[in-house]
Order: structure tokens, then C-alpha cells, then sequence
């Protein structure tokens, strides 16, 4: 064994943030349905508590037999939308409560899956489930949703699209004594992965097996030191090489666990998520990569042609470096959630438009960014249409998850604890899109040859 | 044939007499062979990396991770112990 090689390993976990960023457990509860509601609650809480009863011992054992922390343990399940759909008239919040205290039970920070997927059209247990996002977000602590409004196949459901503006806008004005916290737990998606691991956004889609272990990896700050270690003299082609490395090993430590959580919980292994996730502490930022490759800070004109190299090298090192690969699988950019993006968005030099612009490149979307009070619904609408038009015409999943803090403005913060961080308020362009958000409808599908 | 279960403890710290003595003094301990060490002190950085074999070891992995870890507290180094695998996946295709 390669001494080197070891103590690397070492360095990267002591020093460079390397950890395993979440175990999430998928768990279907298509078998809980049923037009009694009361039983279907109670089968709810049953299963998640039957299958998931040992996840988190299980993810602390492999924590300590291999040394790698292991931050976060999750939980997703069947979009409830289709589960309280078989209970018509009964709120769907009461389905959100017993996620929410099977949460607690099996001792899991986040339980994803309060959730529906109206891309290309509204069912009634889906309006049903909408309507009570902003409750269920307000009277839970650890249910996560989302709502899957676009595809490259469907198009963009615009009714869900003006929907969801108002919706977001409600949750943040219900937890607005928590920091509006509510809207941080909310995900607005275009071409929602099924199988992904990572919050707000998990669900368990329902071509899934009754129950899977998905493992999502991290290790920004790892990245960032090999092309600080690196120096100022290599060219793009060998920093894009560089990173191909760095994320095959990440990777292949994500595999390792994944494979054990799988045995020891006897549950199948469904995917490694090779995504890069951020976290508050310092070091451990895309944005520093970004700076590392040399902008003099995340924003600068060229930031979208760093992120582009960045979030395909980590899939090309990583895809080898698993046998199964999925969810979101890219760079994150969640801004109250990255150190370095923080500080830019602060600066002003990384602005709403520039991240848009990002998300065309990279994983997931417009990702923990706090707006103004002050903006309408349908300004919310909009972003999100022009989001979902991004991920529906590049093939590829985006996402909007915006908080807008009630009662303040551009320039203030909002300070969240933990995982999801702090960030200032961004301004956002108050030109009004009422009358197109208004009309409804939906965006067909696009093309799929004659690209340009 | 009973399958060798190796792990990998790795010491880094201020150099100091009898860092050696005491990890494997505590391996003995708890029934851990040692199969390899390298070290290397530059300047006054101690860096030590055994190869054990735990298939005997009267404790876990994780159990031995804490025990040494305490070691490593007491003796002001940083102490770890690793399964092989996660080197052997990370390391080698």
C-alpha cells in the first residue's frame, strides 16, 4: 500500500472537507394507499418506520469503520400527491404530519417526497397536495416538496408554473417568524430526477423499487485544494483532467459506502449522485473552485464557461468510478449555501441573471436564493418559467428554490443555521410578467432535432 | 480459509519518544497484528502508517477508531484507524 496514497486520503477528509454528504433511503408507499384515510396515515408512518429503523446506527457504523463522516441521513418516498389522492376530501397534511413524525422517530434530519408531478397536467390529488404545501411546510419541521412542472417530453404545465409562484410566496409568509424557512424546503423542478438523493428535492419516483439506498457524495474543498495544490501553470485541458481524478476518487468512496449501506440493510443499491455539494464551511465552496481556475470572483465574465469544465469533468471522473450512476449528478450551486457564493452575491459581483445563465451548465437551478419580500407571485412564476424553459430545452433537470424574505429587501440577510446556510437578499428585476404568467396553458414540448 | 481482515492506523503529530511503543503497545493489546510500518519524521513532523491485520482483534473497527483515537488525544497527535478497503476503492481501479 502506497503511503502517499494514504495519508492523502487522510488530508482530504481532515483538511479538505471530503465526506459523504448524504444515505437516503427510498422508500415506496404505493402499497400504503387506500381510501380510508386514517389507515392510510398510519400505513405511512408503519413502513417508513419499519424500513428505516436502522438506517441512521447503520450510517454511523460505516461512518467509523472507514473513517468518512457521513453527514446527513435521509429519507425519500412516493410523491403523496398520489398517495392522499386515493383519500379524496381528506388534507393531505395530515400525510405530512406522519412523515414528519417517522422523521423524527428513526432520527433522519430530512424526509423528502411531499410532493407531485403535474408536468403535464393536474390531477386531484395533485391540486390537493399544491394547495397544502405552504401548511404542511409551516406545521413540519422535516418534510421536504417539490413539484415537478416541466419535462423535455411533456413541456411546461404554465397552470402549475403561476401556481407555484403564489405557493412559494404563502410558505415563506407562513414560516416568516423562522426566517422563512418554509421555502427553503420547497423545490420547483423541470425533468425531476426519480432516483435523487439530495434535499429539498428527493422523492421516491414510482418506476422504483420498493426500497433503495441512493448515496449522494461531495468534496468541493477536495477539488479546490488539488488545483490550488496544482499551481498557476497548468492549462484548461489539465485542470479539466485534474478534476476528472479528484472526482473518481470521491466517487469511488461514495461507491464503497453505498455498497455497505446496501448489505447491511439488505436493501438494494440504486445510484452514487456525483454531485458536488457546498457547505457553509469554509473551503468547502464551488465558488472557490471557480476563483481557483482564476476569476477574480464567482460572477466574473467566464464563470460559466469555468462551471461548464468543472461540472463535466466531476461526471466524466465519476461515471467510472461507479456502477451506478444518477439524481442530480453536477455541481451545485445553492448560494446561501456556499461560502464563496455568499460572499460574491454580497459584493454584488454575482447577480440573479449570471446564475441563471449558470444553471444552463450545471446541476439542479436557481438554488437557495433569498429575494426580496416585495416580489409578486408572478415575478416568482417567472423565474421559475424561464428556469423550467432552461432544463426543458437543454434536456436536463433545473430547479428553482428562492426564499423570499418577508418584510425585508435587497441587501439584508436571512440566516437559516446549519446545512442551508445564510445569505443576502438579491435584487430581482420588478418588471411585471402578469399577463403571460396569467394566461396558463402549457409550452410545448420542444424539438428535439434541428438544435441550435 | 478465514478471510485476513486488514485495517490501516495512521499517526500524524509532533515527533516524541515512544510514539511507536505506545500504538503498538495498544495494538498488542486488543489482539491487532502489525504486518507493515513506514514512517518519516521531517523536521519535527511524525508520520507514521501501519498495516494491520484486525481478523483477530478483540474489537471492531469503528471500536478500535475511538480507542485510539483517544490515544491520539492523550498523546496530542491525530490518530486514525481505517478499514483497508476505503484506500484499496479510492486508490486503485
Amino acid at each position: 500500500m502506497n503511503t502517499n496514497e494514504i495519508l492523502e486520503t487522510i488530508n482530504m477528509i481532515d483538511n479538505e472537507n471530503l465526506d459523504v454528504r448524504t444515505i437516503t433511503m427510498g422508500i415506496s408507499l404505493l402499497d400504503c394507499m387506500g381510501p380510508a384515510v386514517d389507515k392510510a396515515v398510519q400505513a405511512v408512518y408503519d413502513k417508513v418506520c419499519r424500513y428505516a429503523e436502522n438506517l441512521v446506527r447503520t450510517g454511523e457504523d460505516i461512518s467509523r469503520q472507514y473513517g468518512i463522516p457521513i453527514i446527513n441521513k435521509r429519507i425519500s418516498v412516493t410523491p403523496i400527491a398520489m398517495v392522499a389522492g386515493a383519500c379524496p376530501g381528506a388534507s393531505p397534511v395530515r400525510f405530512a404530519k406522519a412523515l414528519d413524525d417517522a422523521a423524527r422517530t428513526v432520527g433522519v434530519n430530512f424526509i423528502g417526497g411531499y410532493s407531485a408531478l403535474v408536468h403535464k397536467g393536474f390531477g386531484p390529488g395533485d391540486y390537493a397536495l399544491i394547495e397544502s404545501i405552504p401548511q404542511a411546510l409551516s406545521e413540519t419541521e422535516l418534510v421536504c416538496s417539490s413539484v415537478n412542472v416541466g419535462s423535455t417530453k411533456a413541456g411546461i404545465n404554465m397552470d402549475a408554473v403561476q401556481k407555484m409562484g403564489r405557493v412559494v410566496k404563502e410558505t415563506a409568509e407562513r414560516t416568516a417568524d423562522r426566517e422563512c424557512i418554509g421555502a427553503a424546503k420547497l423545490v420547483v423542478f423541470c425533468n425531476a430526477p426519480e432516483d435523487n438523493p439530495f434535499m429539498a428535492g428527493a422523492f421516491h419516483g414510482p418506476g422504483e423499487p420498493d426500497c433503495v439506498i441512493n448515496v449522494g457524495v461531495s468534496g468541493p474543498g477536495v477539488v479546490r485544494a488539488a488545483i490550488q495544490k496544482s499551481g498557476g501553470g497548468k492549462n484548461l485541458t489539465e485542470i479539466a483532467e485534474l478534476i476528472k481524478r479528484t472526482a473518481f476518487k470521491i466517487t469511488r468512496m461514495g461507491q464503497l459506502v453505498a455498497q455497505e449501506a446496501s448489505r447491511r440493510l439488505c436493501v438494494p443499491f440504486g445510484i452514487v449522485d456525483l454531485s458536488l455539494a457546498p457547505t457553509p464551511a469554509i473551503g468547502d465552496s464551488v465558488a472557490y473552485i471557480l476563483e481557483g481556475m482564476g476569476l477574480e470572483q464567482c460572477g466574473a465574465h467566464g464563470t460559466t464557461a469555468a462551471l461548464a469544465l468543472l461540472n463535466d469533468a466531476v461526471k466524466k471522473g465519476g461515471v467510472m468510478a461507479s456502477s451506478s450512476v444518477g439524481g442530480l449528478s453536477g455541481a451545485f450551486i445553492p448560494v446561501t449555501e456556499d461560502a464563496g457564493m455568499i460572499e460574491a452575491a454580497r459584493s454584488g459581483c454575482l447577480t440573479l441573471s449570471k446564475l441563471e445563465a449558470m444553471t444552463a451548465v450545471c446541476s439542479v437551478g436557481l438554488d437557495m436564493i433569498c429575494i426580496p419580500g416585495d416580489v409578486t407571485p408572478e415575478i416568482i412564476s417567472g423565474i421559475i418559467a424561464d428556469e423550467a424553459a432552461i432544463g426543458m430545452v437543454n434536456s436536463k433537470t433545473t430547479a428553482v428554490r428562492v426564499i423570499p424574505a418577508v418584510g425585508k429587501k435587497a441587501g439584508e440577510e436571512l440566516d437559516f443555521g446549519g446545512l442551508l446556510g445564510m445569505g443576502p437578499i438579491m435584487d430581482v428585476n420588478q418588471a411585471s410578467p402578469l399577463e403571460f404568467i396569467n394566461r396558463g396553458g402549457r409550452i410545448p414540448a420542444p424539438l428535439q432535432s434541428l438544435k441550435n | 480459509m478465514e478471510k485476513v481482515e486488514k485495517a490501516v492506523i495512521t499517526v500524524i503529530g509532533k515527533d516524541m519518544v515512544g510514539i511507536l511503543a505506545k500504538v503498538s503497545n495498544l495494538c498488542a493489546e486488543k489482539g491487532v497484528n502489525v504486518l507493515e510500518v513506514t514512517q518519516s519524521v521531517l523536521q519535527d513532523l511524525f508520520a507514521m502508517v501501519m498495516l494491520v491485520d484486525i481478523t483477530r482483534s478483540t474489537a471492531e473497527v469503528a471500536e478500535l477508531a475511538d480507542i485510539f483515537d483517544g490515544l491520539g488525544q492523550r498523546l496530542g497527535l491525530k490518530i486514525h484507524v481505517m478499514h483497508e478497503d476505503i484506500f484499496n476503492s479510492m486508490h486503485k481501479v
